[in-house]
């Protein structure tokens, strides 16, 4: 009896994992710079050239660093969504402008807002390619140690940003 | 109005199905021949009802009919018709409806041709098809009608994924559906066998037939769908082990266990409850396969529509099919007993070990495919299995297998003299070891892995040659010999030849393929493989619903030209996708193949030139189409034909066949 039950027995173990599957998204692929400090860099800033930024100014505040571009589609769906964050003055953002030409970028803004506190500008993608970006837009949340603490590929969207990086923010913050 | 008639003739169906699935295995339990006949009429409205569902999703396609919600999202204007009709089956809802009517199709079929089994049988079997098209319905009408309505409706529809605008995915999943649907006869059969609690050899036999039908609609389906993959991708792969590749070959490898089990249930009455549970397991991997290209468990290239509420759905489906299915078997297979008793080299035996090596091969598929999910549930983080593993896995497991495919034809049941088979299959092995040792010398390269893959091929074809050599050689008439030995006979022969056509063309393509990926300005030429490929640029051309650049490439041997390829990159109007065709010059002994990669920027025409020299490539696709044929052929056999006349007789010979066990 018990070797006719054993084909049963497997099943269920295996649904118990499909099930568990279910509620998992393989799309999901964690960024290794999670929990890792950020990468350091020194950037001149996008509005003047002469002036440097760099995320060790950051120490001691919580903050994001959006990557973007004015040649990024996505970054136009993302943008009301950053505008309507930097209103609500809950968190600093920061801007990678990423590639990008300085005119456009400065257009761009003009154009949709400027949602951030200021921007850097990577005209040739090398911090780029420290953060492992892989495409823009992408968000990092970084605390007050300057460590990364989540990094959201493709654009900010009203859901993943009540859902996932407010609470996260808010989290950060008070500790 | 027309795709409220389909949402009806569903409803109606699910109505049908649910009766078909309770009022038929009721009589049969209670042996009420009235509850009982319901079944076939009840089988054949199921179909009616579900062809008109169909018909109306078909209808709003070609009609384009884009207040409907389905037909808007997978169609448009400007898209050929006959692609609008494939369009039916392009996307998850109309898919599903096609499993759904395919079942219809075959419960009408069993209902049919069915008429030499006992009345309570034929309940069973109906009922438990009955079922299933329950599950699959209420999931439909529940979760995913095709004929929602988009209120206001598109002005225009968002046009069928490129991919699917291609005549040979116009027929794979039509034919891939048959195959998975078609196991859910054995299936039924199985689950009849055991709820009716007489498992002899009489349920082998009936759902033999059943089984290999099925069986050559998947291997087809594959097939068609590895030759698409080949000349739609552009990258001249024909198999890439991705999720929903594995999720058909499983059940194939499966399938193709049960077949061989089912003979020796057939006839040795062994292996008894072994093959009730292959006949279930077939079955709910073809489920499985379902639920894993729906649900969006793993990523894949085949990713349909994936929605968590779909998830849940199949599987509780999928919990309650499987589950009951094998607590069923938990409860009955104790009671089924042994069959003919065989020694440990013995045709049986010998069967056994293919039907073990089938299942690990499986079991190895369905492992890899489903690692990464098992490792990201127990929270090991996510990784991904590719090709490596599953070739270090799959090709060890298959040389045993093919060494004994050869022995057992020759084999006699119940007891093998080992030295007399050495003896006979010695000058078949030699000589296949001889053309593999020497042949790959002739292609220019020796490689260990040719050698192997040769010498796999070439025994099947000695060993084959040597059992037609045994039975077809004597003094009487040749011709009344070769008509003598039965059609499933030269079946089963046929679709031994056919693997080993199919391991030359894999072997050969992956020992001797030349690739090259280069940048070609006009007026380029690359020589390789002997053979000159000269760029002659490309051109704009207007398709009827993309624009495509179509390439020219001038191909030429020692001077001569052998042919002119014209590759194309299309990018099509509504979706803005690109899509890769190549241009393939087909021939025996192998194919010339040139796919358009990505134009240069900053240059005066030049392109990314994929040229790739594929020797002996379309043997895969042949030995799959043998394989098809042998099991056409087998299904072809006297014996079921004159089965179906001797309907009477049938019933009586049943106690018989239990004294023999």
């Amino acid at each position: 009896m018990m070797r006719f039950i054993l084909p049963f027995v497997v099943f269920v173990v295996l649904a118990v994992f499909l099930f568990v599957g279910l509620n998992l998204n393989p799309r999901e692929v964690p960024s290794p710079l999670v929990g890792k400090p950020a990468p350091a860099f020194t950037l001149p800033q996008l509005h003047e050239p002469a002036k440097p930024f760099s995320p060790a100014d950051m120490k001691g505040q919580v903050w994001l660093l959006n990557v973007w571009a004015s040649w990024c589609v996505s970054c136009k769906e993302e943008h009301p969504v950053l505008m309507e964050l930097s209103r609500r003055n809950i968190v600093p953002i920061y801007g990678l402008d990423y590639k990008d030409k300085q005119a456009d970028a400065e257009l761009w803004l003009k154009r949709g807002g400027d949602p951030y506190v200021l921007s850097v500008a990577d005209a040739e993608g090398r911090i780029g390619i420290d953060y492992g970006v892989y495409g823009v837009p992408e968000t990092y949340v970084i605390d007050k140690q300057g460590v990364i603490q989540y990094k959201q590929i493709g654009p900010v969207t009203p859901q993943n940003l009540t859902e996932k990086i407010l609470p996260l923010v808010a989290e950060l913050q008070a500790k | 109005m027309i795709p409220e008639i389909g949402n009806f003739a569903l409803i109606v169906g699910l109505f049908l199905a649910f009766t078909l699935g309770v009022l038929p295995i009721v009589g049969a339990a209670r042996n009420n021949a009235v509850l009982m006949g319901v079944a076939r009429p009840l089988a054949a409205g199921q179909f009616v009802f579900l062809g008109i569902a169909l018909g109306c999703l078909t209808y709003a396609f070609v009609a384009n009919d884009f207040s409907v919600l389905y037909v808007a999202q997978h169609s448009n204007s400007q898209l050929p018709t006959v692609y609008r009709v494939s369009a039916v089956w392009g996307g998850h809802e109309g898919s599903l409806l096609l499993w759904a009517f395919l079942l219809s199709v075959w419960t009408l079929a069993v209902a049919m041709y069915s008429k030499h089994l006992p009345e309570e049988m034929v309940a069973r079997v109906l009922g438990v098809m009955g079922l299933i098209a329950v599950g699959f319905l209420l999931f439909m009408l529940m979760t995913s009608n095709p004929f929602d309505r988009l209120l206001p409706a598109a002005a225009d529809g968002r046009d069928l994924n490129p991919l699917l605008q291609d005549p040979g995915l116009v027929i794979h999943p039509p034919m891939l559906y048959m195959g998975y649907v078609g196991f859910s006869v054995a299936f039924a059969f199985a689950i009849a066998a055991l709820l009716g609690g007489r498992m002899d050899a009489t349920w082998a036999r009936w759902s033999r037939p059943w089984t290999t039908v099925a069986w050559v609609f998947m291997t087809m389906g594959i097939a068609l769908g590895s030759w698409w993959a080949y000349y739609e991708l552009g990258w001249g792969g024909w198999w890439f082990w991705d999720p929903v590749e594995n999720a058909s070959f499983m059940p194939w490898l499966l399938g193709t266990a049960l077949i061989h089990s089912l003979a020796v249930t057939e006839k040795r009455n062994a292996f008894k409850s072994w093959t009730v549970l292959l006949a279930i397991a077939a079955f709910s991997l073809s489920l499985l396969g379902t639920f894993l290209v729906r649900s969006g468990v793993l990523t894949s290239v085949h990713s349909f529509a994936a929605d968590p509420k779909r998830g849940i759905f199949i599987l509780t489906f999928l919990v309650i099919v499987i589950g009951v299915s094998l607590l069923l078997f938990a409860w009955r297979a104790p009671k089924i007993g042994l069959g003919g008793k065989f020694d440990p080299l013995s045709r049986e035996s010998l069967l056994l070990s293919n039907n073990v090596l089938l299942s690990v091969a499986a079991a190895s598929v369905f492992i890899g495919t489903l690692y990464p999910l098992f490792m990201d549930a127990l929270g090991q983080g996510k990784l991904s299995v590719g090709p490596p593993y599953f070739e270090a896995v799959f090709v060890p497991l298959m040389i045993p297998m093919v060494l004994m495919m050869g022995l057992g034809p020759l084999a006699r049941w119940k007891k093998v003299d080992a030295p007399e088979l050495a003896k006979r299959v010695s000058w078949a092995f030699g000589a296949a070891l001889l053309i593999a040792l020497l042949l790959p010398l002739t292609m220019g390269k020796w490689s260990v892995m040719v050698s192997l893959g040769l010498l796999l091929a070439f025994w099947i074809i000695a060993s084959v040659t040597l059992s037609l050599r045994e039975r077809l050689a004597g003094r009487d008439d040749f011709m009344q010999r070769l008509r003598g030995q039965s059609l499933s006979y030269y079946g089963m022969q046929l679709a031994h030849l056919g693997v080993a056509v199919f391991i030359i063309g894999v072997t050969l393509v992956k020992g001797y393929e030349t690739e090259r990926d280069v940048r070609m300005d006009v007026g380029d030429v690359l020589n390789t493989g002997g053979y000159e490929f000269r760029f002659n640029g490309v051109t704009e051309e207007q398709g009827p619903n993309y624009v495509a650049g179509k390439g020219h490439v001038t191909i030429s041997k020692d001077g001569k030209v052998v042919t002119e390829l014209y590759p194309e990159k299309r990018q099509y109007n509504v979706s803005g996708m690109p899509m890769t065709e190549a241009a393939i010059d087909a021939g025996l002994l192998g194919d010339l193949y040139v796919s358009l990669g990505e134009p240069i920027p900053d240059s005066d025409g030049a392109w990314a030139v994929r040229v790739y020299i594929k020797p002996f490539v379309d043997w895969i696709w042949a030995g799959c189409l043998l394989m098809s044929l042998g099991g056409v052929l087998a299904i072809s056999d006297r014996r079921y034909r004159i089965h179906n006349k001797r309907s009477a007789e049938a019933k009586t010979e049943m106690p018989l066949e239990e004294k023999t066990a």
